[in-house]
């Protein structure tokens, strides 16, 4: 029994939208390196879809998988639709994660969660 | 698979695997029988107990035969402070980077009202004579100070230790866990008055370790029952894994010399390799350091995607991340080093056998570089340290 799913694996192997946005609409950093994971989140947002979104991610590898697959299930997606995203869904997506690292998949949440609200933030500025 | 993960585990040598399968197909009685066959396994523990004694220069009579490192801590731990407590003295020395097997033991007696003085271990990980003979008050009972780390790999100045221990007739235990067959040990010169080691730490089985107990040393039993070891251990003895063990520990002994020779180059050839990594950083003293070990921390990156990552290239290691130990806390070997958690999260350990060839020592500096630079790629810590957003700490 290996430490983690096949779809952990598979994401944090091949992790999906890693990177930055240059031009971002909204960023999001959570965590810290204290305690060992730090993830960012970049949103870009056209008519409030999300065209196009990236992270980099400081942590253990269900971090990153937790990451990548957070990124996944919300791209293309209506805003409205993306601030519902729960750290369950990411857990569940990714066939689950063990019971010490469900902490990944809420980090993956609350940076989404921080990326859209510096999103709204921003466009109240505009 | 290059196996560097030795400080965890060892693969039983051709020599230990025969003389515990033929053990244990052939010589099942019991050691207390009196009939020949049970005085035949008797023979073997013995034969055993003179070997193991050898090893490290002790006596027969001065062994006693464990499950392992951590009940050897235990009994020996455990049975100083209770003999302290009989004489009114409830202080112990020890260092902050100990085993758990000697930490948590001493947390236990914390709460039971003895007082505990954790010595520094600074920077290069190594704690000196001075500061134990600075630490002895005139109720301390016990000092307990391994012999080498099993994170770092840092050898102590153990004799030394034992010397100023002697001096104010202070009882002297070492968890040498990581230290017997890999170097020289002799509790005679070493000032050793009790001392732990376990079997799969030297090419010997799982399960079995022994202590040794200075004669004249009170000893008292963590396990009641029947009388064998003397009355100190209770419990029919593992004969076969005894005896494997022995076998392990007698060979290793032996050929000490050979692996130095082997593994030293080896081994700083992989330290140099990795030191060309940019913020990276050797925990432990390049020096007083056992063949075997190579410890880093690299900025920027977390230790259990670094550990998978070598897993997935064929290298197996193992790291003190947080993530790593199921706690949110990283290695407290690399926090009482000085390392503050965001390195000491980046944390690799690679601890070599006698196996490895100079191309593998190739493939791991290669593959090391190649993960820390993909996973520096893309974590926001590392493209703050380089924007200069943050400061370097390695």
């Amino acid at each position: 029994m290996a430490l983690y799913s096949e779809k952990v694996m598979d994401h944090f192997r091949n992790p999906r939208n890693v990177g930055i946005i240059e031009d971002a609409d909204g960023v999001g950093e959570v965590g810290n390196a204290k305690c060992g994971d730090i993830m960012k989140m970049y949103l870009k947002i056209e008519d409030d879809i999300i065209k196009d979104v990236k992270f980099e991610t400081f942590g253990c590898g269900s971090a990153i998988a937790s990451s990548s697959m957070a990124t996944e299930l919300i791209k293309g997606k209506p805003v409205s639709e993306a601030r519902q995203l729960t750290n369950k869904a990411v857990a569940e997506a990714l066939d689950g994660l063990p019971d010490y690292k469900m902490h990944c998949s809420v980090l993956a949440q609350e940076a989404i969660e921080s990326a859209l609200q510096d999103y709204e933030s921003k466009k109240e500025q505009k | 698979m290059i196996y560097a993960d030795n400080a965890a585990t060892t693969k039983m040598s051709d020599a230990a695997v025969k003389t515990l399968t033929s053990l244990l197909a052939d010589t099942y009685g019991n050691p207390s029988s009196l009939y020949e066959f049970g005085q035949k396994a008797k023979e073997v523990l013995e034969q055993a107990r003179r070997d193991v004694a050898d090893a490290i220069g002790a006596q027969p009579n001065e062994i006693i035969f464990t499950s392992g490192g951590s009940e050897a801590d235990n009994q020996a731990i455990l049975s100083a402070a209770k003999l302290g407590e009989i004489k009114g003295k409830k202080h112990i020395i020890s260092t902050a980077f100990e085993h758990h097997a000697v930490l948590h033991t001493l947390n236990k007696l914390k709460k039971e009202g003895f007082e505990v003085t954790l010595l520094d271990v600074h920077e290069n990980g190594l704690v000196s004579a001075e500061q134990v003979e600075e630490a002895i008050r005139e109720d301390t009972c016990l000092v307990t100070i391994m012999y080498a780390n099993n994170e770092i790999g840092t050898i102590q100045p153990i004799r030394e230790i034992g010397e100023v221990c002697r001096k104010h007739n202070v009882t002297f235990h070492t968890d040498a866990v990581q230290a017997v067959g890999h170097i020289k040990v002799n509790v005679v010169d070493d000032n050793i008055d009790m001392l732990s080691a376990s079997g799969h730490k030297f090419h010997g089985p799982k399960g079995v370790g022994f202590l040794y107990v200075k004669k004249g040393v009170r000893i008292f039993n963590l396990i009641e029952g029947g009388a064998q070891e003397k009355g100190r251990r209770a419990g029919t003895e593992n004969v076969p894994g005894i005896a494997s063990m022995a076998t392990a520990l007698k060979d290793a002994v032996a050929n000490l010399d050979g692996y130095k020779a082997k593994l030293l180059p080896l081994r700083d050839k992989i330290i140099n390799g990795i030191s060309e990594i940019p913020h990276s950083a050797l925990n432990g003293d390049a020096v007083s350091r056992v063949p075997s070990n190579i410890n880093f921390c690299f900025e920027g990156i977390e230790g259990e995607s670094l550990l998978l990552l070598l897993d997935d290239k064929g290298i197996a290691a193992s790291s003190g991340s947080a993530c790593t130990s199921g706690s949110l806390d990283p290695s407290h070997v690399l926090l009482a080093i000085g390392r503050v958690h965001d390195v000491a999260h980046g944390s690799l350990r690679l601890s070599i056998g006698e196996d490895i060839t100079d191309e593998d020592a190739d493939y791991i500096i290669k593959s090391v570089k190649e993960v820390v630079e993909y996973l520096r790629g893309f974590s926001p810590v590392w493209r703050d340290l380089v924007a200069g957003k943050k400061d370097f700490i390695l």
